[in-house]
C-alpha cells in the first residue's frame, strides 16, 4: 500500500544507518583504547620531556603512585640512586618490616620507573647533589640516610619529628606542601606544632 | 529502513555510547552488596552450614586485638583506629580514609583494590588470609556503621 507521506523530509536512508553504524565503530574503539591505556602508562610516559627547574619533576607513573603510594608518600625516584631502588625492589617482602610485594609484571614496570627517573639518571638538580652524598659503596634504602638529607633537616630537632602531625622523617608531606608534586623546596615548608 | 528502526538504532547507540564513557572513566567496579553475594557464595562453598554474614561478628573482628608472632600487639584498629568513621594512619604516617561506607563512598567499589588491601591487611594483622565468611562480616559492619 503505498500511502504518501506529506511534509516528511526526505532522509537518504541507508546512507544515514552506515554512518550511524561508522559512528558507533569509531565511538567503541576510541572508548576501548582509552580502556586500556588506563592499565599501561609506563614507557610513554617515563620518557617524556624533564623539565629543568629545581623541583624534582614528577612524571607520573600510575602503577608507581598507586602501589608505592598507599602507605606512604610515594618516594619521588630522584631521590636516591638506581642501585638503591633495585635492591628495594628485589627486597620487597622485607620492606621496613612490612610484605610490601606487587605481581612480577607490576615490578617490572614500576622498576623500570624509578631506575629512568633515579638520582643517577635524572638531570635534576638536587638529585645531583643526593647522589655526591652518598659513597659509592653504600646502598641507601632510606633517604633519610643520605648525607644530603641529614644536613638538611640539621636544624630539626629529633622531637620536632615526632610531633604527632608528623609522625617520622618519612612523612615528608607533613611539612613540604608541595612533595606530592616533587616540591623539597625550602619555601614551601610549613612545620606543623 | 523506515524511521522507527533508524530511532531505535540512535537510542541504542546513544546508550551504548554513554555506557561506555562511564566504564571508561570510573575505576569501579562492583559495590558492597555485589561483593556480599560474591563473598557469601565462596563463604557457603568453604562451609556448607553458612547462612549469612553478621556485622556483630565484623565489629568483633575489626576491634579484636592479637599478638603479631614477632611480638607486638596488632589489630585492623592499629591503622583504621577504634572506629572505622575517623581517618586512619598508616604505619608511615599516612592520611587513610575512613573505611566506613557512610563516610566514603569509594569504599568497596574496586574489586581489585579490595582483594589486594584484603590480602595484604590479613596477613599483616592475622597472618594468614582471610575466609570468605570473614571478608562478608567485615564489610557487613563496615556498611552498618553510620
Amino acid at each position: 500500500m503505498n500511502i504518501p507521506k506529506i511534509n516528511t523530509p526526505r532522509i537518504n536512508s541507508p546512507r544515514l544507518f552506515k554512518f550511524q553504524i561508522l559512528i558507533l565503530l569509531i565511538t567503541i574503539t576510541s572508548t576501548s583504547a582509552l580502556l586500556a591505556s588506563n592499565s599501561t602508562d609506563s614507557d610513554t610516559q617515563s620518557k617524556a620531556a624533564r623539565s629543568k627547574i629545581d623541583n624534582l619533576t614528577l612524571v607520573a607513573n600510575g602503577a608507581w603512585k598507586s602501589e608505592c603510594g598507599s602507605c606512604h608518600l610515594a618516594f619521588p625516584p630522584g631521590l636516591l640512586p638506581e642501585r638503591s631502588w633495585r635492591k628495594m625492589m628485589t627486597s620487597l617482602d622485607k620492606h621496613f618490616g612490612e610484605n610490601a610485594r606487587v605481581d612480577e609484571k607490576l615490578a617490572r614496570e614500576i622498576t623500570q620507573f624509578l631506575v629512568a627517573n633515579s638520582a643517577d639518571l635524572s638531570g635534576n638538580r638536587r638529585s645531583s647533589k643526593i647522589l655526591q652524598s652518598i659513597p659509592r659503596e653504600n646502598t641507601p634504602l632510606r633517604i633519610t640516610e643520605t648525607n644530603y638529607f641529614i644536613r638538611k633537616h640539621d636544624e630539626i630537632s629529633a622531637s620536632v619529628f615526632k610531633r604527632p602531625k608528623i609522625g617520622s622523617a618519612a612523612n615528608c608531606s607533613a611539612c613540604h606542601k608541595g612533595a606530592e608534586q616533587g616540591d623539597f623546596s625550602e619555601h614551601n615548608v610549613s612545620i606543623p606544632r | 529502513m523506515n524511521s522507527l528502526l533508524l530511532k531505535i538504532i540512535f537510542v541504542a547507540t546513544s546508550l551504548i555510547n554513554f555506557i561506555m564513557i562511564d566504564i571508561a572513566v570510573a575505576a569501579t567496579d562492583t559495590n558492597p552488596q555485589l561483593l556480599l553475594k560474591s563473598y557469601a557464595a565462596q563463604a557457603k562453598k568453604e562451609n556448607p552450614s553458612f547462612k549469612e554474614f553478621a556485622s556483630l561478628r565484623g565489629e568483633q573482628f575489626y576491634h579484636a586485638e592479637r599478638v603479631h608472632s614477632e611480638g607486638d600487639k596488632v589489630s585492623c584498629m592499629t591503622c583504621h583506629t577504634t572506629n572505622p568513621k575517623n581517618i586512619g594512619k598508616t604505619r608511615a604516617h599516612k592520611e587513610i580514609k575512613p573505611m566506613a561506607v557512610s563516610l566514603n563512598t569509594e569504599r568497596f567499589s574496586d574489586t581489585e583494590k579490595v582483594e589486594k588491601w584484603f590480602k595484604r591487611n590479613c596477613q599483616d594483622v592475622l597472618e594468614r588470609t582471610c575466609s570468605a565468611q570473614e571478608k562478608g562480616d567485615f564489610i557487613a559492619y563496615l556498611l552498618s556503621v553510620k
